[in-house]
């Protein structure tokens, strides 16, 4: 019975100063590996982050909104439906939104125009978000002219752009007084755009919703819940799509990997060889192997895991955020928060180390079963 | 001793026609003895060598050590032959450590790494407490004149020294049988009266040596009790 | 089907763990066929070589198939917002019929996978490679049931689809289906206390007739699989209630959760321990009279018995010291 922790140490020392003497051939295994796990781990990473911020921004939104349809597509609804729906036994509060899209031709960005009872809005004033100011060049106490659907512009004063901070939610926000939006749009004065109800007990949501359609058939409830899904959903296909392509990266460093642990070069077929003649058992060249394949490994995740944070977090994914994120003019500017978990890790781990340990289990067996005589015949 | 009987030696694989290495070779080696094998190349006594020193396994045949790494096998005791023909490769190679060491014709040394190292490489599968083991390794070198060089790469050592790194790493166990392969073959007369010299302080120590020559240095040495002749994988004759 | 990573992920493992086992199975018949230990042939030779790669494949193998075991309870518990009514993994292996079995499954080729890497060990003890063909005859079983396994887990994952928005229906999903019920039924305390009380006591008796008298082991055996069922009923009917301080709670997978201290983990990797180690017992009984293993045996199975104690002690540990600290009371 052999001690066995010393000679996984012995092992180890050898594999390790093995690896070193083959500097060049391993830093190029190395390189490419910690790139497989670099471009995986920052697609995982950067999905994971957005669906942190979708599920943070939800967290401020309506438990339900109520929108009106008409053939199909989404109307403005009468504000009379919003009293018969505060009534619905459970709903603790309906506001109805004002709100609507304006797009300006000058600088080609859709705004949200959105009204805000706020008092400490002046009057033809409005608080734009960081997004809109950037686009439009303006900043606090410029004039903006918006042009209405009557053809006539009206100037407004900026009297605030909002914090930066709150960019994700309000990068293309406009907000301004209920009465300029409705001239704005020329929205009638007893239409509202939706509604948005809040529960006394979010459990009672799907019955409510139920009630609501009861009541006004040409209704559209949507759930907070139901909208937090749809984003994962989105940003998990999204990612796994982008996966899936780089699946062929992956396959071509699973053949790049097997190839160079295959090819066994004369000298370490003899080292191997000599190793044997001196008394390692094949089971012992297993575990050489094995060693050089962890340290290889260990080494190429964390360099990969590392630089991939790097890249999302600090740089934030500037590599592959066209694909992710959608295409827009107006984009956000935001820092990703770092939201890293065991489980993230542990898939990437799945989609890298694994399929390397699995491509050189048999290349390292056929160099650990090498004939010791080979050692004699020189 | 090391009894052979009927031993043959055929390799197959990847070759148009088989080829016998070893033709039904049936010996007697006795104890304690320096017995030299003497031949032209392609006679079989290199894998001879490897056969008994539990290197290879022969295709047929049987090969006992008698008195030798008796206690290998649980239900043996130490006046039982040990039939080695059909162990499992974990058990020969834990028996050869123990009681074989090899001293190859090209040294075999690893390059890249130190002469300390190099003659440690044995042990490492075994576990061993590493300073008892190094300690050994360290006293074994001095002996053989090796002191300064312990930290040294092997690329910078001569033909003499290299081989008597390679003779230090063959000890490090403390084997009862040392097989060298062509050991003067690369050395000049006075180094190879050196190695001769060595041979006979191991033989004096009680260990059995067997060595392939084709050196008269070596097979017509007063210190050598037996010299079996090989051809075609044969034994032609045996002194 | 879902596209997410993790899914992606518990795909590549499971094809990788068929393979490396389809490749090992097929050794293995090569190896059952032509072995001839008497023989110094090269083809015997060659085999004998073989036995290597079979013994690392079905090792990565069982490490592999271990991780992805978590990892798919991970998953499930993940996925469990895209499913209305799924409050966490419980409720997502419910959405089609193939979630539970492939679970079964998974933990079924990993205790299998255990078992003959004890077998493995004890025939590398043995100088006559002594267990050569009952070790290659469960690699044999193992195979098809690896494969089963790949296939359910596959037939489950492409089975989910997201309880997503559409144009125009909105909510109305919840109206339709019942909720999943992530409170399993479980048995009720008052019998699951005592029969885990007693199969924990039977098998520290069945223990220590084993390693005073050297007897019992297959008795020992049969209750340590025993008591891997009775601890997983009595997680899910007592235990977890005290872990979760609600009286309702009865999911087995909420424990593997951050806000339970992960308590899971230890939980489940000692049950399934010590399932494998008492398991190794009994497989190693009907050899223990064959003369290159007389000496092994005996003292592997010694071993392996203790660290079955060890762990159901530490189970048993775990779940009562939470027991006693735990506000609630039933």
């Amino acid at each position: 019975m052999r001690p066995p922790l010393q000679r996984y140490r012995n092992i180890l020392d050898f594999a390790l100063s093995s690896l070193l003497r083959r500097k060049g051939r391993n830093l190029a295994l190395l390189s490419v590996y910690a790139l497989v796990v670099f471009v995986i781990a920052s697609l995982v990473f950067f999905v994971q982050a957005l669906k942190h911020e979708a599920r943070e921004l939800l967290v401020q939104a309506p438990d339900m909104v109520v929108q009106r349809l008409v053939a199909g597509r989404h109307d403005p609804m009468p504000l009379a439906q919003a009293e018969a729906i505060r009534a619905i036994r459970g709903v603790a509060e309906v506001q109805p939104r004002l709100w609507g899209y304006y797009y300006d031709p000058v600088y080609g960005g859709n705004l949200t125009v959105m009204a805000t009872e706020d008092a400490d809005l002046a009057p033809d004033a409005i608080w734009i978000g960081a997004g809109v100011a950037r686009t439009m060049r303006v900043k606090e106490s410029d004039m903006v002219p918006l042009r209405g659907y009557d053809g006539q512009s009206t100037l407004f004063s900026i009297q605030k752009v909002l914090a930066e901070s709150s960019e994700l939610v309000s990068a293309d926000l406009v907000l301004m007084a209920p009465k300029d939006v409705r001239a704005l749009f020329h929205f009638p004065e007893n239409l509202a755009t939706d509604l948005a109800v809040q529960a006394g007990n979010p459990r009672e949501l799907p019955t409510i919703a139920a009630k609501i359609v009861e009541l006004y058939p040409d209704s559209r409830p949507i759930l907070k819940a139901e909208l937090l899904r749809t984003y994962e959903a989105v940003f998990d296909w999204r990612g796994g799509l982008m996966v899936v392509v780089l699946a062929s990266a992956v396959l071509s460093f699973i053949i790049f990997a097997w190839d160079k642990a295959t090819g066994l070069s004369a000298e370490e077929r003899k080292e191997i060889g000599v190793l044997k003649s001196l008394g390692w058992e094949s089971a012992d060249v297993l575990l050489l192997k094995f060693w050089e394949g962890t340290v290889i490994s260990v080494t190429a995740y964390l360099s990969g895991v590392l630089l991939a944070y790097a890249h999302v977090f600090f740089f934030s994914a500037s590599l592959f955020e066209h694909a992710l994120k959608g295409w827009s003019v107006l984009f956000p500017r935001y820092r990703l928060v770092p939201a890293l978990d065991g489980y993230q890790l542990t898939v990437l781990f799945f989609l890298t180390v694994l399929p390397y340990t699995a491509a050189t289990l048999v290349p390292s067996w056929r160099a650990a079963t090498v004939d010791p005589d080979a050692a004699m015949r020189s | 001793m090391i009894e052979l009987a009927q031993v043959v030696k055929t390799y197959e694989a990847g070759l148009a026609t088989p080829f016998t290495a070893v033709d039904g070779v049936t010996l007697s080696i006795p104890a304690a003895r320096l017995t030299v094998f003497k031949g032209p190349s392609g006679s079989g006594k290199t894998t001879l060598l490897t056969l008994i020193g539990c290197m290879a396994r022969p295709t047929s045949g049987r090969i006992h050590l008698h008195g030798l790494a008796a206690d290998a096998l649980p239900h043996l005791d130490a006046t039982e032959a040990l039939e080695i023909t059909s162990l499992p490769e974990r058990f020969l190679t834990a028996i050869r450590r123990r009681t074989f060491g090899f001293i190859f014709q090209q040294f075999n040394l690893v390059r890249g790494i130190s002469v300390l190292e190099n003659v440690l490489l044995p042990t490492y599968p075994t576990g061993e407490d590493p300073r008892a083991v190094e300690a050994r390794a360290v006293a074994r070198l001095e002996s053989l004149g090796l002191a300064r060089h312990l930290r040294a790469s092997v690329d910078r050592l001569s033909g003499g020294e290299a081989q008597r790194v390679a003779i230090a790493r063959a000890l490090i166990n403390d084997p009862a049988v040392i097989i060298a392969d062509e050991p003067t073959a690369h050395l000049d007369s006075r180094l190879s009266e050196d190695f001769m010299g060595l041979m006979s302080q191991f033989k004096e120590a009680g260990k059995t040596l067997l060595i392939t020559s084709h050196d008269p240095i070596v097979y017509d040495s007063e210190l050598a009790d037996r010299v079996v002749e090989m051809r075609d994988g044969r034994v032609v004759s045996e002194a | 089907m879902i596209q997410h990573p993790g899914i992606l992920a518990l795909l590549v493992a499971s094809g990788i763990v068929s393979l490396l086992l389809a490749a090992a199975g097929w050794q293995g018949f090569r190896i059952l066929r032509g072995w001839d230990l008497r023989s110094g042939s090269e083809v015997q030779l060659d085999l004998e070589r073989r036995t290597y790669l079979v013994s690392t494949l079905v090792a990565n193998a069982l490490l592999i198939q271990i991780l992805s075991l978590f990892l798919f309870i991970f998953t499930a518990d993940g996925l469990h917002t895209q499913f209305v009514g799924a409050m966490c993994a419980a409720g997502s292996l419910a959405v089609n019929g193939y979630g539970y079995p492939t679970l079964l499954v998974k933990v079924a080729t990993c205790l299998l996978a255990g078992v003959w890497l004890v077998l493995h060990r004890a025939d590398t003890q043995g100088y006559d490679y002594p267990l050569i063909r009952p070790k290659y005859l469960l690699l044999l079983v193992l195979v098809p049931l690896v494969l089963t396994e790949t296939w359910l887990q596959l037939s489950y994952l492409t089975g989910l689809k997201a309880d997503v928005m559409t144009s125009c229906c909105g909510s109305l999903f919840g109206q339709g289906r019942q909720g999943f019920a992530a409170e399993l039924a479980g048995l009720p305390p008052r019998i699951m206390q005592p029969v885990f009380g007693g199969t924990f006591g039977a098998l520290l008796l069945a223990g220590f007739a084993l390693l005073r008298f050297r007897r019992g082991a297959g008795l020992f055996s049969a209750l340590s699989l025993a008591f891997l069922l009775v601890a997983v009923a009595a997680l899910i009917s007592f235990f977890c209630l005290y872990i979760y301080e609600l009286p309702t709670h009865h999911c087995p997978f909420c424990l593997l959760q951050r806000e339970y201290g992960w308590v899971g983990y230890p939980l489940y990797a000692t049950l399934l321990g010590g399932a494998i180690a008492g398991l190794g017992v009994g497989v190693l009984a009907p050899f223990r009279r064959q003369e290159s293993l007389a000496g092994v045996v005996p003292a592997m199975q010694a071993r392996l018995a203790w660290t079955t104690l060890v762990l159901a002690a530490l189970f048993t540990l775990i779940v009562g010291v939470w027991m006693a600290l735990s506000p609630l009371r039933l």
